[in-house]
């Protein structure tokens, strides 16, 4: 499988891929990791005219601290935040979500910022930034602007990002004392969740996002409420799937996948402490 | 577009278009035919390679992002007659039976080795969770990485 001719700029920074962007608007995709964008293209679902490569700009690539918040570069491999003692003492989530992303050679090539930037509902990482409650920097002929997690995902493979931006910069707060869980349900070793449950306990707040369970990653609204007015994980959890739609395919319809949520929720909060 | 990088100690170069994945460059530009095509869709992990000395998929990376890299494939392990000690211990498990999964299967557990130098089994199989054997030989493969694993300790 081959892609559809392109032509191939080659970004030596943050302003040159910028100005590639704007140069060619629509036309133009970035190119990270490739391991969401590559696919689509092989199976030529997506048809770039122009592939803006940003995967040498290696000062995007960092995990680091910024008073309460963690910030972590778009460009950083899920290798990187894998094995970074940050972020398994700041985002003890992250690091568990990101080890179950795709295989050891999918981490090693594929980013942060372009799982996140892809927007799919079935990866883990943005249902697990959902739960951390983090946002995203975003640059673009405007300058640099930060946007809610809660924000970011406007659609099925759609995002907040417009033609001409592109993501920076990750930020978490700085969770050294929560209480978390990853729950991945598949059936095969290296297969997407079919359904998935990112849990993040810090004190009387609980995040949890959901993955595979609506047309974008997705914040369990209702089992965050129901925790927050006292009910018990067991009755919290009866709430996940409500008001979703998620997918109907070969591996699960939609009222399995709706009973995994509850089921998943349950588990996740029971390993975060929560009773 | 014009194209080099060093494969298995030597440099390689050649014009290619940007849609040139890289496996089809180390097969067709750089004759090196050991690494297999299999899914062609990142899941098999035929094709693994080592990029500056990790595993990766050489069918999800276009060659022009391994321009001016340092990369290794399966006709890089031995050392002249002297198989990898990977290779050997494949060789001595009997860790293969059609044997078209072996070279990303052998890229795949060097990779892995590196990374984590003495694996448990259950280590060895979720290491492997990115290469798939039709055959459904896992066990003789998991059982040569641990041997290879032991080895190189006792080498070290």
């Amino acid at each position: 499988m081959i892609p559809v001719a392109f032509d191939y700029e080659r970004a030596t920074s943050v302003e040159h891929a910028l100005s590639l962007l704007a140069e060619h608007g629509d036309d133009a995709k970035l190119l990270a990791g490739g391991h969401s964008l590559l696919p689509l293209m092989k199976y030529r679902l997506a048809a770039p005219a122009v592939v803006v490569d940003i995967g040498r700009l290696s000062d995007l690539s960092y995990v680091r601290e910024d008073g309460d918040t963690l910030a972590i570069g778009a460009l950083t491999r899920h290798r990187d935040v894998e094995v970074s003692d940050l972020v398994h003492s700041q985002a003890g989530l992250l690091a568990a979500a990101t080890s179950k992303v795709g295989d050891p050679q999918v981490r090693h090539r594929g980013t942060l910022g372009g799982s996140l930037a892809h927007g799919d509902p079935a990866s883990d990482l943005p249902a697990t930034l959902i739960a951390l409650g983090g946002s995203l920097v975003v640059d673009g002929p405007s300058g640099r602007r930060e946007t809610s997690v809660d924000d970011f995902f406007t659609g099925f493979l759609e995002t907040d990002l417009a033609d001409d931006e592109m993501l920076v910069e990750v930020r978490v707060p700085k969770a050294p004392n929560a209480r978390w869980s990853f729950q991945k349900f598949n059936r095969r070793a290296q297969d997407w969740a079919i359904v998935g449950a990112a849990i993040q306990v810090e004190g009387d707040r609980c995040g949890v996002g959901l993955v595979n369970m609506d047309s974008r990653p997705i914040r369990a609204a209702g089992v965050e409420a129901a925790l927050a007015s006292g009910a018990t994980a067991a009755d919290a959890a009866a709430t996940a799937a409500d008001g979703l739609e998620p997918p109907a395919d070969l591996n699960a319809g939609v009222e399995y996948r709706c009973h995994l949520a509850r089921v998943l929720t349950r588990r996740g909060l029971e390993e975060s402490g929560v009773s | 577009m014009h194209v080099s990088m060093t494969i298995n100690g030597k440099a390689v170069s050649d014009d290619v278009e940007p849609r040139t994945l890289l496996v089809h460059f180390i097969r067709e530009n750089a004759g090196l035919t050991g690494t297999n095509i299999g899914c062609d869709s990142s899941s098999c992990g035929a094709c693994t390679v080592h990029l500056e000395g990790e595993a990766v998929k050489s069918c999800t990376m276009l060659a022009v992002q391994a321009d001016g890299h340092d990369l290794t494939t399966i006709e890089g392990l031995a050392d002249g007659d002297v198989l990898h000690p990977m290779q050997q211990a494949f060789h001595e498990c009997h860790a293969l039976q059609c044997g078209y999964c072996t070279p990303g299967m052998v890229m795949a557990a060097v990779s892995l080795l590196d990374e984590v130098p003495n694996p448990t089994e259950a280590e060895v199989r979720e290491g492997l969770e990115g290469n798939l054997c039709r055959c459904t030989g896992y066990h003789n493969i998991v059982a040569a990485v641990l041997q290879a694993a032991g080895s190189e300790g006792v080498s070290s």
